[in-house]
């Protein structure tokens, strides 16, 4: 049972999810802070390239974690430095950013005498539990034989709900990306706030870049994670700006991405349809729901933080 | 919430502070002591730098140069937050609250950040034992876009308590409250007085400054021009002072008009930007010659009445006719064509084109006509000669062949746009707060285009939240509340009390 089609398919969108859950939930916080980062594609390359690199230097995966969050964070205060300090435009700011770590992950990939392209990952993130309550039917593949990130996403979602919404800082963070000049009158101190957001969504996807090579697919190539720093951004309106509909939204695109694979193995007439056609599904998809989503009168109800992609100047008149 | 006369009052002196903004020069050398438990009033024109010095006292900006002292200390504020940390909270005139967030999210905003928890229940109680101590009833669940510009103020000043701020700064506050509204708000500042907090209140109506203040200070182009105590100050002398001279605003002459109507409104219906209708059923006509006022607090159906008569949105019924012909359901263009100009609330932006030349844009609703047009082809000459024609007309200053109208001051824009309205030879002009945030020198210069075209014939409806304006140029005057017409009066009978009431929705206002 456990080996049924729905149920590889699901436990596959779970894992294709995962990286999707920490870029999209670190661009919901950057965006709450009114600061849109087009540049998640680039810093979740950077962050993978970083990632592997320690792992393949050190052996350790919670290293290689930790640079992959440290990496994102500081690869996005360029982002936070543009938009907030310079107040540049932050569509050419986060194009920018994604166009410079595209290029530098993929250069650093290949540098040196060794390079990192067609090595494998010295170590990977595997399943927490195996055999026991992991072989359970249904359950057991689907709650239980995960890799530790997996869990990792779910409490990330929930973590960041709960900030948002329930403490003082999360309220401060709204106010900024709600109206900037209402939160400094309030004593809110709008550039740190947002300097702080945009590092915190950086670092997520960091972490969500080195899922690819440490967990889905154990190795370095030039771009292991194709678009999902696009993805993510149209998984930030999906989820209407909030961390658990991410989960779901992230999990969604997972069987999206992983649903041509699974017809391939159905037989015809759907293996005959071409793989080229299966795998623009998760775009269009894409498409169809910001279409649905952000047409008409729902447009309002969707809750855009309404200062986003405005740069702040408290002595503007 | 600390309790609120523990702390000692604070007497505050500014010293020669200076602040310019892109080389204009807003405070120069302005000198401001306020003592502890008075309200000390403010007075001066749009444009003197009251709003400037107050936001320098609350930490928005910092001055170039100057030194603020407070209780003896000298201080320096970098922010807001440090200001009202020292006690000092400013209600800025355009509402500093966050329109998605609830009363008592507001209230808790930006204080004691370091508290994790935000637990709604408490925030609550808070936020209503506070209002009621101060006479300050609000609903602490609401959203703050979902409450009325007069009880968003009252958020705005139960924020500043909740701090237990000692200075309270209020920028203009009576601009968006009816005559009513604004009673209750003296008496709010009567209280905060007594309990050794003190006020200053900005404005520039002197019969207000008079009734509520202990003190005045006059500015004028930046520089302050005079202290007094309010009990001394007669007000033509502070007139006198706000304007740097004698001043006699134009007012229309007594005669009513006998005209045929030119604009005529029956059963309007109109939506909101919400779907939700704005204007409900409104019928009334203006005739040739004649001025009629359109009273009401701002959001009460103003924009889209506007809106509906000048075609800009499609009503949901009932009809409009211009110059007997109808018009309910025509676009823009026709409206124009049958005779209608219109001056929008919004004069950069929807009355003018920022970015294209003054000349340009006066030519920008005649351009399909001679001499700017020859056929189908565009007459740039002809921009340039008639441009320049109209800019010495209509003593436009300020322009630089070439230049974007942008550039222009506020006045100059609004001449600027009554130009082009005017030479139209309108039948109808609908005009929204036409005088708003002008000085003196050009809200008498458009006072005089608009009594110039009723002299001429043209039917003129002012929609305008200014009381003193509307009852020294119209004719008529109707009150709006809540999309309908709750009173109508003639200019004899009109006072601002009977307005406000009116405003307040009371439709036997005159009782």
């Amino acid at each position: 049972m456990n080996d049924s089609q729905l149920i590889l398919t699901i436990v596959a969108a779970i894992g294709l999810g995962t990286p999707l859950i920490f870029a999209t939930v670190g661009e919901i916080i950057t965006e709450r802070a009114g600061i849109l980062n087009l540049g998640v594609q680039g810093t979740m390359l950077v962050g993978a390239v970083t990632g592997f690199w320690a792992t393949f230097q050190t052996g350790s995966l919670t290293l290689g974690i930790l640079a992959s969050l440290l990496a994102g964070a500081a690869f996005s205060v360029i982002h936070a430095f543009a938009s907030i300090t310079l107040r540049v435009s932050q569509i050419v700011s986060g194009l920018a950013l994604t166009i410079f770590g595209t290029g530098l992950a993929s250069f650093l990939g290949k540098a040196g005498s060794d390079p990192l392209v067609g090595e494998p990952a010295r170590d990977q993130f595997d399943a927490i539990i195996s055999g026991g309550i992991a072989d359970w039917p249904v359950v057991g593949p689907l709650i239980f034989g995960h890799d530790i990130l997996v869990y990792v996403a779910w409490i990330a979602a929930g973590a960041a709900s709960y900030y948002l919404f329930r403490t003082r800082m999360g309220l401060s963070l709204r106010a900024v990306g709600e109206d900037p000049a209402s939160a400094e009158s309030a004593g809110v101190n709008v550039a740190w706030v947002r300097y702080v957001h945009v590092m915190a969504g950086g670092a997520l996807a960091g972490l969500g870049g080195a899922y690819y090579p440490l967990a889905l697919v154990p190795t370095w190539q030039d771009n292991p994670i194709g678009a999902a720093g696009w993805i993510a951004i149209a998984l930030v309106i999906l989820a209407s700006w909030r961390p658990w509909r991410a989960l779901f939204a992230a999990y969604l695109f997972g069987a999206a991405a992983r649903i041509q694979f699974t017809l391939q193995t159905l037989g015809e007439p759907w293996s005959s349809i071409p793989a080229t056609i299966l795998a623009m599904i998760p775009f269009v998809l894409a498409i169809i729901a910001m279409i649905a989503l952000t047409s008409g009168k729902r447009a309002r109800f969707l809750g855009a933080p309404a200062a986003l992609g405005i740069p702040y100047f408290r002595e503007q008149r | 919430m600390s309790d609120s006369i523990a702390r000692e009052t604070l007497g505050v002196d500014l010293r020669d502070i200076h602040k310019q903004f892109y080389g204009v020069k807003a405070n120069e050398g302005v000198n401001f002591q306020l003592r502890p438990g008075e309200v000390h009033a403010l007075l001066g024109e749009n444009g003197a730098g009251k709003s400037t010095l107050c936001s320098i006292l609350a930490g928005l900006y910092r001055p170039d140069a100057g030194e603020m002292v407070i209780d003896g200390e000298p201080v320096v504020f970098k922010s807001p937050k440090d200001a009202l940390a020292a006690g000092i909270g400013m209600v800025y005139q355009h509402f500093r609250l966050v329109p998605n967030l609830t009363v008592a999210e507001n209230l808790a905003l930006g204080h004691h950040n370091l508290g994790v928890l935000v637990d709604q229940k408490d925030l609550q109680s808070d936020a209503a034992e506070l209002g009621e101590r101060y006479g300050l009833p609000v609903d602490a669940t609401a959203r703050i876009w979902q409450l009325s510009v007069g009880e968003q103020q009252r958020v705005e000043i139960l924020k500043l308590l909740y701090r237990d701020a000692r200075v309270l700064i209020l920028d203009e506050p009576t601009a968006v409250l009816t005559p009513q509204e604004s009673q209750a708000l003296f008496s709010t500042m009567r209280q905060l007085t007594d309990e050794g907090r003190s006020v200053i209140f900005v404005s520039h109506k002197l019969h207000e400054v008079k009734q509520v203040s202990d003190r005045v200070s006059v500015m004028r182009q930046g520089q302050m021009v005079g202290e007094i105590d309010t009990a001394d100050a007669e007000p033509r002398d502070l007139a006198r002072m706000m304007v740097g001279r004698d001043l006699e605003l134009p007012t229309r002459e007594e005669d009513e008009s006998t005209g045929e109507p030119v604009l005529v409104v029956r059963d309007l219906r109109v939506p909101g930007d919400r779907g939700l209708e704005s204007v409900k059923g409104v019928s009334f006509e203006v005739r040739a010659g004649e001025v009629v006022g359109v009273a009401g607090v701002s959001g009460n159906g103003q924009r889209e009445l506007a809106y509906g008569l000048v075609g800009l949105r499609r009503p949901t019924a009932g009809s409009v006719s211009l110059d007997s012909v109808d018009v309910t359901e025509a676009n823009v263009l026709e409206h124009i064509r049958q005779g209608l100009a219109y001056v929008p609330q919004n004069r950069l932006g929807m009355g003018l084109s920022p970015g294209l030349t003054t000349e340009d844009n006066l030519g920008l609703k005649a351009f399909r006509e001679a001499p700017y047009s020859k056929g189908r082809q565009l007459v740039p000459a002809a921009f340039k000669t008639r441009g320049k024609d109209l800019i010495a007309q209509y003593d436009i200053r300020g322009v630089v062949p070439g230049l974007p109208i942008r550039l222009l001051s506020g006045g100059n824009l609004q001449k600027a746009l009554l130009a082009r309205e005017v030479e139209m030879q309108p039948k109808i002009l609908i005009a929204r707060s036409p005088t708003r945030g002008l000085d003196v020198g050009a809200t008498e210069a458009v006072r005089n285009s608009i009594l110039r075209e009723r002299q001429r014939g043209t039917g003129i409806l002012l929609m305008s939240e200014d009381l003193d304006e509307l009852l020294a140029l119209s004719d008529r005057l109707i009150v709006l509340y809540e999309g309908e017409i709750v009173g109508e009066l003639t200019a004899r009978m009109a006072t601002a009390e009977r307005l406000g009431l009116l405003m307040a929705g009371q439709k036997d206002g005159g009782n």
